[in-house]
């Protein structure tokens, strides 16, 4: 075991000195350097906002359920099949029916199914039906349905949320999906998530409707932005999704903050129409079933172009622009967690990790010199070479460091030694047997390597399954608990190793102490 | 090599465990463990002002009916930690506290830290902290049951079972806070307590080989001794790594580095006490690894 061939003591010099110049990068500040690489500063670290939204479908089933009644009344008619008790509950349709069989034929067939359409990449029909008794049943959204209508609205509410973020400006934010339900949102460097958590909280659902002289069928009472109760019409002349601009702006006259939009070429066309012939009248701009304003049409509008006023401050316009901007969210978007950390307190901990790691890290290697003397040298040689090649392999990743990541560095510190100490306390045994130095060496060494190896895949075996289990800063502590073992055993048994047979190889057959 | 007589304490310890043991799962059924906000749910803000005492900050949360609120210091003069426990998810929640503290108190304000968590995320963050300890506990079943006899797989599980619980008994017992990096503390001592049990059973098999005549017990003796200046050592360094965190490390590493610490030395001594002396129990001699080898080499 201490015979190095010089090749393999080449590659052991080699391959360290590779990974742990890595390490070097991170002092680096300019960016425009050959490799640039570097370990990323965790959102503890380095303050921000970690944000864990979550869509919630209920109404968008509620609604797509509704849009299936037409189609379904239409179908039964067609094809003179008599039903009656149509019910509409939350997420199924009810009914009675006389010919159950034809039903199924026609509800269950592929072609041209207007009802109920032929998912092909799940190979299953978007609704299903179930029999309540005899000629009753209910139709509900299938499995595959249910999934369709659900991931949808998750990529099109990644998509508006990615709009928002950019749009507000923040610095290098991530945004990915987590799970069927999660959109995950880290914005390092934010101080306060309050603007971008009432931005995305917001589903920006803007509806221009007529307001209405009576409160026949068909209108909704709402309150409008000074306490006047209005009814307005049900019908939506036109929504959000035909603006293509929203800018704010200050009106003029009065140095009010306003919204003006740009409307496409459809949209100018219906909104033209509409404003023609119901000059006099007021129109509601509705957002989130809440009126805005309600301002009265004075003249057509045919530019297509508009303007919102709503006694906004400035800061309220420039958002409602941005929320009109960037589109409507399908769903609305709950915060289910939430982690802020100020930048200061980033700061300090970074700080008292270093101490720690820097303490921790003196006193293991007093502590080793004291107990192995020149062994120990050898040891705490391994241990520096340790902590560089952990940190080259976590900047080669661009793994990011958290505290708990620092602690498993400075944990690391505190176990790595172990193989060491392993190898030499077996030495030492294998010292009073043995008369030959370079045998006891030798056996010492080959004998603690079965050891040595049991004891540490233990503690990767926890590390792998903290990583896999583990969230943000927790899995940072995994990852450099993990890749902490592995440089281990590299430092402990190519280096120290070699380290090792220097030492006793040099001094042959003379007295040893360890 | 040392040479202390540790089977004639064996006895003792077990009994001892035992209690420990019984003592730990009571008031972890009765008193229950103080769970943090990761897996109770609820909102922590940890703030720094300067002039202000622990009892304003209550006052001003007193009138905002937050169901249970506790304040208390954190570390340095001026610092503190707020924990507001809140049902259901409530986005405005943390900008009106804020506020409130920001407009009440005569001191700048300043939030270092903000964290809410909702009653469905801290379920799921409890179940997968359950799942992940089990899972280890059930890996390292497995891996020793490969690298060693079932004999050795028992009782290293049964010693790891022992830490766990313990440490877990002596948070419950401190009321102390139970987060997700004391999942993570928690998996590390597994590994840790593993790491050293595998040492000791090492040598015990060896030992096994070599002496036929000795019995288990002496075996395991033997083998302790053989073994414990390495336990002390790595203990040391481990625990000298594990003080700096304590110390030096800030306010939010400190639960986590106290429970490492508790786990070390729980482990260190189960690995002794506990994982060596069981084996007595299944009946462990020289045969056992002979038919291993048997099963091997056909």
């Amino acid at each position: 075991m201490l015979n190095f061939s010089k090749i393999n003591v080449l590659i052991i010099y080699l391959l360290f000195t590779f990974v742990a110049l890595f390490s070097f990068l991170n002092l680096q500040n300019d960016k425009n350097q050959l490799i640039n690489k570097k370990i990323n500063l965790g959102l503890d670290l380095q303050g921000g906002s970690y944000l864990l939204l979550e869509i919630n479908s209920d109404n968008l089933v509620k609604e797509k359920i509704q849009s299936k009644v037409i189609p379904t009344k239409k179908l039964l008619k067609e094809n003179e099949i008599k039903f009656n008790n149509f019910k509409i509950n939350d997420d199924n349709l009810s009914l009675s029916i006389d010919n159950l069989e034809k039903f199924d034929i026609l509800f269950n067939s592929r072609k041209n199914n207007l009802v109920n359409p032929y998912i092909d990449n799940y190979r299953s029909h978007e609704l299903e039906y179930t029999k309540i008794n005899k000629n009753q049943i209910k139709i509900s959204f299938s499995k595959f349905g249910l999934l369709t209508i659900n991931n949808s609205a998750l990529k099109q509410s990644i998509e508006i949320v990615r709009r928002r973020i950019d749009d507000v400006g923040t610095k290098e934010p991530t945004i990915l999906q987590r799970g069927e339900k999660r959109i995950l949102v880290e914005l390092p460097g934010l101080k306060d998530p309050e603007r971008i958590k009432a931005l995305l909280g917001k589903t920006a659902q803007l509806n221009f409707r007529l307001v209405s002289d009576n409160n026949e069928f068909g209108t909704d009472e709402l309150i409008s932005e000074n306490g006047e109760k209005l009814n307005i019409s049900k019908r939506i002349i036109m929504s959000g999704e035909n603006l293509i601009d929203a800018q704010p702006s200050i009106q003029n006259q009065n140095n009010e903050p306003t919204v003006s939009f740009t409307l496409d070429r459809l949209g100018a066309q219906k909104f033209g129409r509409v404003t023609t012939d119901n000059v006099g009248k007021r129109l509601a701009i509705v957002l989130d079933g809440e009126i805005v304003s309600a301002p009265n049409i004075n003249e057509p509008i045919t530019s297509g172009n508009g303007m919102i006023s709503g006694s906004f401050t400035f800061q309220e316009a420039t958002d409602l622009a941005l929320l009109l901007r960037s589109g409507a969210l399908p769903t609305p978007l709950i915060v289910v967690e939430e982690r802020t950390v100020g930048p200061d307190l980033g700061e300090d901990s970074i700080k008292s990790g270093i101490t720690s790691l820097i303490v921790g890290f003196i006193l293991v290697i007093l502590f080793m010199l004291y107990k192995y003397k020149i062994f120990g040298l050898i040891a705490n040689t391994a241990l520096i070479a340790n902590l560089l090649m952990l940190i080259g392999v976590l900047t080669i990743l661009e793994a990011t460091l958290t505290l708990p990541g620092i602690a498993g560095i400075i944990l690391t510190v505190g176990m790595a030694v172990d193989a060491n100490v392993l190898i030499f306390e077996r030495i030492k045994e294998e010292l009073k047997t043995e008369k030959s130095i370079i045998h006891a060496f030798d056996s010492g060494y080959t004998r603690a390597k079965i050891t040595v190896l049991d004891a540490n895949i233990t503690t990767l075996i926890a590390a792998i399954i903290l990583f896999a289990f583990g969230s943000g800063p927790v899995k940072g502590f995994a990852i450099t608990l993990g890749i902490g073992i592995i440089t281990t055993l590299f430092t402990a048994y190519f280096l120290a190793r070699h380290l090792t047979s220097l030492v006793v190889l040099n001094i042959k057959n003379k007295e040893i102490n360890i | 090599m040392t040479n202390y007589n540790f089977s004639s304490k064996f006895k003792h310890a077990n009994t001892f465990s035992v209690i420990l043991f019984f003592i730990s799962i009571i008031l972890i059924v009765f008193k229950g463990l103080n769970y943090g906000i990761d897996f109770k749910g609820g909102t922590l803000i940890e703030l720094r002002a300067n002039n202000i005492e622990a009892s304003s900050i209550r006052d001003v949360l007193k009138n905002m009916d937050l169901g249970d609120v506790n304040v208390k210091k954190f570390g340095k003069e001026g610092d503190f930690l707020i924990k507001v426990e809140q049902k259901g998810n409530n986005n405005k929640l943390i900008p009106e506290i804020k506020k409130n503290l920001s407009d009440s108190l005569n001191s700048d304000v300043n939030f270092r830290r903000v964290e809410n968590v909702g009653p469905k995320v801290s379920a799921e963050l409890l179940q997968s902290g359950i799942i992940a300890i089990s899972l280890s506990l059930a890996a390292m079943l497995f891996y020793i049951w490969v690298r060693f006899e079932w004999q050795f797989s028992i009782g290293s599980i049964l010693a790891l079972f022992h830490d766990v619980m313990i440490t877990l008994g002596i948070f419950s017992l401190l009321s102390l806070e139970i987060n997700l990096s004391i999942i993570a503390a928690v998996l590390t001592i597994v590994g840790y307590s593993m790491n050293d049990t595998v040492v000791i059973y090492d040598r015990i098999r060896e030992n096994l080989g070599k002496f036929h005549k000795l019995n288990i017990s002496e075996i395991a003796n033997l083998s302790i001794n053989e073994t414990l200046a390495r336990t002390i050592i790595t203990s040391v360094t481990t625990l000298l790594a594990l003080f700096s965190i304590f110390i030096l490390g800030g306010e939010i590493l400190r639960g986590f580095s106290f429970a490492m610490i508790l786990g070390v030395l729980i482990g260190t001594y189960s690995s002794i006490f506990v994982a060596a002396p069981i084996l007595k129990y299944f009946k462990v001699s020289y045969k056992t690894i002979e038919k291993e080898e048997e099963k091997i080499v056909p």
